[in-house]
């Protein structure tokens, strides 16, 4: 592997850079190809400074990345500003690959976005964060043997470090992978010689004892009482798939409350290293499994800023028209999940999945299936669309998506006891989203106006006319009618886009399958439905990602919610999940 | 009671025998129809699969039609678990939980390559590779995910299966033990206690030599 | 007024309610095969309205030309010679890997024969994502749309061994019907390499 690092260019220091380096002198160095390094003991007080003198309030990506030939753990910072938009301001720290000494200051005390990205990146990497509040594993558990994203880790049913693997061709016989292994399964200790009485499980230990009962906190009233600890298991009607809430209850009210993820850890960044560029397309579909066109999109025009290479008009138009729809059908979705929370049993969620399954013919038509699209390529599309498609299009967006929406809002909107949930409740005031990293509804709901497609538009969204939607309390209510707007601003798009759809090609290039990425680091993002989803794609010249991470945006969201569920009550705190709209695929990866 | 023999002789010509099967095999279409057509499914909706399932539910393609649209959040009350998503290690012991608590009679629909086989994650070092590793599967839907109709499918072929059950060999009617599968730890990796077990009984010695680590 | 939007939202449910007799009345006299038959008509976006359900297994709604779902070899059904040449580009561009070939090759001269000698899918595995169809050069491998696919037996059902997946081109031109012009260039190309 040693050959393929070609010395890296370093990066060109912005103004921004230069003005942080005159202060802090020798701590700042530029790095490879994008960015600065920040020497570790100053870390904490550059990057204060980097949030309040230079106004990147916003710390939206922290990842991990694992450079074996070169010795150290680099931890990448991906920081905006809201009030000005544009592009990110990347700083990176680093620490010698030690096992047992790799240490980085944590920033959680600076973004409060960084509480959860660190718990990732220390259980993939091992990295400690020094002053983490709780630096516990997340996608994992506790116990777990490793940390699976470093290079020299091998899953059980590891064959080779990259595909396509030679055992398929030409000497292909058919051998399942349970054969192949020692234990027979996919599993790296074997269950035989396991010793269980001397095994003593660690995670639920440390878990609750963040959250232990306080004895005798009473509540107010002047009676003895104590709070309870309650699990809202991974398997539970309202928690939108495999998630786990540890909740602190005094009575109804929730006094603490503590997310548990991993259930559905599906180590799509480490496949995502031995895929491929290509090959990981398919693996994004399944990301946020509701809207596979926009983790498509994320994800072509990361290897796409990495190729430099740009697609032809009338795919950036179909691509946003492709994206505009997705959108559409996820808010209408949100509007069915986030009634049935509140207890209107499925009759707006059968009303939305209806229009969500014309527009899912739509899809299939077009990439040939209806959720696991698989339908952007890089510098293209897979197929084009066909006349019947762009007439049903047509149908929908002027007439039946508009009329639909009206119905549901007619639903939902000015009834009395959705009212009475959802205004006021789960609230998530603007200083607290801003530093949570909330994105998407949920920023914009709390009164940010900050939306990728406005602030850093990518694509050709800058062609278009379309308004931000923003709300004022930052509660349940708001992020509905925020996403509702934004439904009827998607249409105003998807309207736009039909007129001016050209005709033309559809491919930059000709299609191969082998696609050879120049060595580079790139940041690509996208608005989608839930927030801002980013791919941080580093590639070292070969055809397989050296480093590939999701910036999931419902696992950010997540952070949010023990803010917004303190003090209400516990029914509050499940319709505030639902207005998060997670979609676990993402969370987990 | 199914032969003659213990009948007195006295008697012999006044009663009539019957064997179990003959008695209660020929309620077994109505008994079956009953069953199948009201099947209460657990949904257990882990990960992509669980949309598709829920798209089944809705309008277009109703499950209603089947009676199965009441699903049951709790396993008590369920009895078709449809494991629709993958299955992470972190998740197989809930799982596992989840099917010991379902009363007899019980069936597992794996929905998806995930759930069959662990699917395209397959090679993930937190997936198991297919359901059946710890919970006995009736039918496998494969798919990624499987359309509606092709769930849709998947039911008709576990109504298939429920048609050949009788009353008079129906386990659950029986005085057979139905053992719970032990739940796995979480140690380093997914442990399997089946198979601890396993070699437990074959060195029974090793199980008195103390922990000593 | 207290209540007013509750009543509003009932007026929306009330009317889906009523928009699903509608098509009962028209259809009145009518036999259900009646009915069946107008189902693209009740599923296309123009028209749907009311009763919006696809009564499987009695009606069955036609697949897009681009739907996939596992794939199939194809072979030609006058001469019976496959098109497949082992070329392992399927294989290759696979992404979880679920495709293994062996490669055929001639027993004199040991050399690579344009014919796999084992060709098996795991259709546990495939993630239906079409990579196999859309990069195969001699357009030997197609996606199949059959969906009906649920059994008892993972293990002998669902690992597609060569003869299971062999289907004829009438076949995959009845479910593909433009590929028949699309292809023409491709297959005198595969003919070519075969009789080298």
């Amino acid at each position: 592997m040693a050959e393929k690092i070609v010395t890296a260019p370093l990066a060109q220091l912005t103004p921004e850079m230069v003005l942080l380096k005159e202060r802090f002198g020798d701590a700042i160095q530029p790095a490879e190809y994008e960015g600065i390094v920040i020497a570790n003991d100053r870390l904490l007080e550059v990057a204060q400074a980097i949030r309040d003198d230079l106004g990147y309030d916003y710390l939206s990506s922290l990842t991990g990345v694992d450079y074996f030939d070169k010795g150290y753990f680099e931890t990448v910072y991906h920081a905006y500003s809201l009030a000005r938009g544009g592009g990110p301001l990347v700083f990176k720290a680093r620490t010698p690959r030690d096992a047992n000494a790799a240490e980085i200051p944590s920033v959680v005390s600076i973004w409060g976005s960084a509480e959860f990205q660190e718990r990732e990146a220390y259980d993939m990497f091992g990295i400690r964060y020094t002053g983490h509040p709780d630096l516990r594993r997340i996608l994992t558990w506790e116990g777990f043997a490793g940390y699976p994203l470093r290079k020299d880790w091998k899953e059980a049913y590891y064959e080779q470090d990259h595909k396509p693997f030679d055992s398929r061709w030409p000497g292909g016989h058919h051998v399942p992978a349970e054969e192949r292994v020692q234990f027979h399964d996919n599993v790296t200790v074997s269950s035989e010689t396991f010793n269980v009485e001397s095994f003593t499980p660690e995670a639920e230990q440390l878990l609750y004892s963040g959250i232990i009962p306080i004895p005798g906190s009473g509540n107010g009233h002047g009676l003895h009482t104590d709070s309870v600890v309650v699990n809202l298991g991974p398997q539970h009607p309202s928690t939108h798939g495999v998630f786990r809430l540890v909740v602190r209850l005094s009575g109804e009210t929730v006094e603490d409350l503590k997310p548990v993820m991993g259930y559905l850890h599906r180590n799509h960044e480490k496949i995502g290293e031995r895929n491929t560029f290509s090959q990981n397309m398919p693996f994004t579909d399944r990301l946020d499994y509701l809207c596979s066109m926009s983790n498509n999109f994320g994800y072509a025009l990361a290897v796409e800023k990495l190729m430099a290479v740009k697609p032809p008009e009338r795919t950036e138009y179909i691509r946003v028209i492709m994206a505009e729809l997705t959108r559409v059908m996820n808010h209408l979705a949100f509007c069915g999940f986030l009634t049935n929370e509140m207890g209107a049993f499925f009759t707006p969620f059968i009303y939305a999945f209806e229009e969500r399954e014309l527009i899912l013919d739509l899809f299939e038509m077009a990439s040939g299936s209806r959720m696991m699209c698989n339908y952007f390529r890089f510098g293209g599309l897979a197929r084009d669309i066909s006349d019947e498609f762009v007439q049903r299009l047509r149908h929908l967006v002027f007439e039946r998506l508009p009329q639909k929406t009206d119905e549901m809002e007619n639903l939902i909107t000015t009834n009395e006891i959705v009212r009475a949930r959802a205004i006021g409740v789960a609230v998530l005031p603007r200083a607290a989203a801003i530093s949570l990293g909330a994105a998407g509804p949920l920023l914009r709901a709390s009164g940010v106006p900050y939306d990728v497609r406005k602030a850093e538009p990518y694509s050709i969204y800058d062609r278009f006319d379309f308004d931000l939607v923003t709300g004022t309390n930052g509660d349940v209510y708001d992020r509905y009618l925020v996403r509702i707007g934004e439904i009827r601003q998607s249409i105003r798009i998807l309207k736009q886009a039909l007129e001016q759809l050209p005709v033309g090609e559809i491919q930059t290039g000709k299609k191969a399958y082998q696609t050879r990425v120049p060595a580079g680091q790139a940041y690509g993002r996208v608005e989608a439905p839930k927030g801002e989803l980013g791919f941080y794609v580093v590639s070292d010249g070969s055809p397989n990602p050296y480093r590939y991470h999701v910036r999931a945006t419902c696992f950010i969201n997540l952070g949010s919610l023990a803010t917004m569920a303190r003090g209400g009550k516990l029914a509050d705190a499940i319709i505030g999940l639902g207005s998060i709209d997670t979609t676990m695929g993402e969370v987990d990866r | 009671m199914s032969d003659k023999s213990q009948v007195p002789h006295e008697l012999k010509d006044n009663v009539a025998v019957t064997p179990w099967t003959k008695l209660f095999d020929p309620l077994s279409p109505i008994y079956n129809w009953g069953r199948k057509y009201s099947m209460w499914p657990m949904g257990f909706g882990l990960a992509c699969c669980a949309i598709e399932m829920m798209a089944t539910a809705a309008g277009r393609y109703d499950l209603s039609r089947f009676g199965m649209e009441l699903m049951r959040p709790s396993p008590r009350q369920a009895d078709l678990m449809i494991v629709s998503g993958t299955v992470t290690k972190k998740m197989m012991p809930q799982v596992v939980r989840l099917y010991n608590q379902m009363p007899e009679p019980k069936y597992v629909i794996a929905m998806g390559a995930c759930a069959t086989s662990g699917g395209p994650f397959k090679e993930g070092y937190t997936v198991v590779s297919g359901v059946d590793k710890f919970i006995p599967v009736d039918v496998y839907i494969p798919g990624c995910p499987p359309r509606p109709e092709a769930l849709l499918q998947g039911f008709l072929k576990l109504f298939e299966k429920i048609e050949g059950q009788k009353i008079s060999t129906s386990p659950w009617y029986t005085k057979k033990e139905f053992p719970a599968i032990p739940v796995p730890l979480l140690g380093p990796d997914l442990i399997d206690l089946r198979k601890v077990q396993e070699t437990r009984n074959e060195q029974p010695e090793a199980s008195t030599v103390p922990a000593t680590n | 007024m207290y209540g007013l939007g509750i009543a509003k939202g009932m007026w929306v449910t009330f009317t889906h309610f009523v928009d699903t007799y509608v098509q009962d009345a028209q259809y009145l006299f009518r036999s259900a095969k009646y009915r069946s038959s107008r189902l693209p008509e009740r599923q296309g976006p123009k028209t749907a309205r009311g009763l919006f359900t696809v009564e499987y297994p009695r009606e069955k709604l036609q697949m897009t030309e681009n739907y996939r779902n596992i794939p199939f070899l194809v072979y030609n059904s006058t001469t019976g010679q496959e098109r497949c040449t082992s070329c392992g580009i399927c294989a290759k561009v696979c992404p979880p890997q679920c495709i293994w070939i062996v490669r055929g090759s001639d027993p004199e001269t040991k050399r690579p024969k344009p014919e796999p000698v084992e060709f098996t899918i795991d259709a546990t595995i495939c993630m239906s994502c079409g990579y196999c169809a859309e990069f195969c050069p001699f357009d030997a491998i197609k996606m199949d749309q059959n969906y009906e696919m649920g059994t008892y037996d993972r293990w002998n059902d669902l690992v597609l061994t060569k003869d299971r997946l062999m289907k004829p081109d009438t076949y995959h031109y009845q479910i593909h019907p433009s590929a028949k012009d699309a292809e023409a260039a491709n297959i005198a190309k595969s003919e070519k390499a075969k009789n080298r």
